[in-house]
């Protein structure tokens, strides 16, 4: 099957019971994603960007507005959409081999393509030598790049990846944005990355897309024009990322003094932004 | 070996001690026989008195109820685990039935099923299956969510996910409980000998030894009984570490 990969999110609105009323997490999100093209979502903890991925890939289907990926209607999970959370998420009783194959689970290929396929893909993360072992033996960046090999053994059109990074420690962060590029280079798969660190956006993304908080929505755009493999040291970079932290710094701001409810009481904006912390 | 050579210390003790005492003449060598005399009956037992067939019938009877309760156990347990709806109609019902002591089953257990060998093998059964129940149901629902979001994601089918998720992350939880059954099994396998009706087997031995007043037939059931339970305990022991090589440490 030819896989675009062109993600449409239109009007989209999302709303979660807390307590027994309705709380807005995503309020008339527009988004469009072209074929190949990296885009990520930066935004404060609470700004609904981890909600609108779950939505994407189909694991929640109670939302207003609707979501597109080539044209046909997201009404339920599918492996033309791979999903990479910010844990590994790996089965811990299967090898690394194995592990990668559940993405072809029910992908209606031969055994010996199958084969091909998670060796392949094993081998684009680097683990080649690694493709026996368990979990267990792994340390997180590598768990972490098995999980990106399960979610792009499949050849999705889209691959959505949920903060992956997130919870590396800086140096395999690095090496991992650095190998993220260079995957996202030699496969031209449309990729959607939510992060919340806006530095990885930037150096990533064709395209930063800057979410505020409740309720979550698009505050602000920016293109990255610049060729790769980028330099994270470069003044352009720089550049960038000062607007990107401007724009986002803006959404926090508004929010102290911008409430819906009228006249903020201290006490009451504390308690928003914990409840906020508490539920995303 | 050092910790092993220690955990040898206390029985050999032991043993010596009740050789001195059979020997002293500090208690009654028709209440506490010698060594010596335990073993010539054991040699004895096996040359004349079918010991070999005592134990393989016993064994077979362990086997039997064991490998019935545990798959019905699993089945059961299964079920249970992944069901909501029948959590709630049976759970409640099996937490009663269970605090009922198993020997109290014996005089209904021999009347449903006669008098023969299928009412132990019941007993057996019945005996292996409560663990088993109870530790698979746990593990079933022990199964962590967030790899069943990302079966969800996978487009797992629902047998994709019990057969691929839910049954290996609770296996561990299985062996337990398994491993538990087969101990309950044999001493439920004993138990059905000493109180159902007479017939081959270990249990059947001591019952003889007591009758004729026969300390060491006795004390050799007694210990055949504790190597055999030794035996099986290292077996499943062995089986499970190697079932769950990709746990860590």
């Amino acid at each position: 099957m030819a896989r675009q990969g062109e993600l449409r999110v239109e009007d989209v609105s999302k709303q979660f019971r807390v307590n027994g009323s309705e709380l807005l997490v995503l309020d008339r999100v527009d988004l469009s994603v072209a074929p190949g093209e990296f885009l990520t979502i930066v935004g404060a903890s609470g700004c609904g960007k981890s909600t609108l991925l779950r939505l994407i890939a189909g694991l929640d289907t109670d939302f207003r507005g609707g979501i597109a990926l080539d044209g046909k209607r997201v009404t339920e999970p599918g492996l033309e959409r791979g999903l990479v959370f910010q844990e590994p998420r790996l089965f811990p009783w299967l090898t690394v081999a194995q592990n990668v194959a559940l993405g072809l689970l029910n992908a209606g290929l031969s055994k010996a393509a199958k084969r091909r396929a998670v060796l392949d893909h094993i081998a684009l993360v680097g683990l080649t030598a690694f493709q026996d072992a368990y979990p267990h033996q792994l340390s997180g960046g590598m768990a972490q790049r098995v999980a990106i090999a399960r979610g792009l053994v499949n050849r999705p059109g889209v691959l959505l990846l949920d903060e992956p990074l997130g919870a590396l420690d800086a140096l395999t962060r690095a090496r991992l944005q650095d190998e993220l590029q260079r995957i996202w280079a030699a496969e031209r798969i449309t990729m959607l990355l939510v992060t919340h660190d806006v530095e990885e956006a930037v150096y990533l993304g064709d395209r930063v897309v800057v979410m505020a908080p409740r309720p979550g929505r698009i505050a602000a755009s920016f293109d990255v024009a610049r060729p790769r493999p980028r330099d994270r040291t470069s003044a352009a970079l720089a550049a960038v990322r000062s607007s990107v932290m401007t724009a986002l710094e803006a959404t926090i701001a508004a929010q102290v003094f911008d409430t819906p409810r009228g006249a903020p009481r201290p006490m009451a904006v504390a308690r928003d932004f914990a409840t906020a912390e508490g539920r995303v | 070996m050092k910790r092993m050579l220690r955990g040898m210390v206390l029985p050999v003790g032991l043993l010596a001690l009740w050789e001195f005492a059979s020997h002293a003449g500090v208690v009654d060598p028709r209440i506490l026989p010698s060594l010596e005399l335990v073993a010539h009956t054991a040699v004895n037992q096996v040359m004349h008195e079918g010991l070999l067939g005592n134990l393989a019938a016993s064994l077979a009877r362990d086997m039997a109820g064991f490998c019935i309760g545990s798959f019905i156990g699993v089945a059961i347990g299964t079920a249970l685990g992944l069901s909501l709806v029948a959590d709630r109609l049976f759970m409640p019902s099996f937490n009663g039935l269970r605090q009922i002591a198993i020997l109290a089953w014996i005089p209904l257990i021999s009347i449903w099923f006669g008098v023969g060998e299928s009412a132990k093998v019941v007993f057996i059964a019945a005996a292996a299956l409560i663990p088993v129940v109870l530790n698979t149901r746990e593990g079933m629902r022990a199964a962590s969510t967030q790899l069943v979001e990302v079966a969800r994601a996978l487009t797992f089918t629902r047998w994709q996910l019990v057969t691929r998720l839910y049954l290996p992350s609770a296996l561990p939880s299985i062996a337990t409980g398994v491993h538990l059954g087969l101990i309950y099994a044999w001493v439920a396998s004993i138990g059905s000998e000493y109180f159902m009706t007479v017939g081959p087997g270990i249990g059947g031995l001591i019952i003889a030894g007591r009758e004729r007043f026969q300390m060491d037939l006795v004390i050799l059931g007694i210990l055949i009984l504790g190597i055999v339970g030794f035996a099986i305990n290292l077996g499943a022991s062995a089986i499970e570490a190697r079932l769950m090589r990709w746990k860590p440490g």
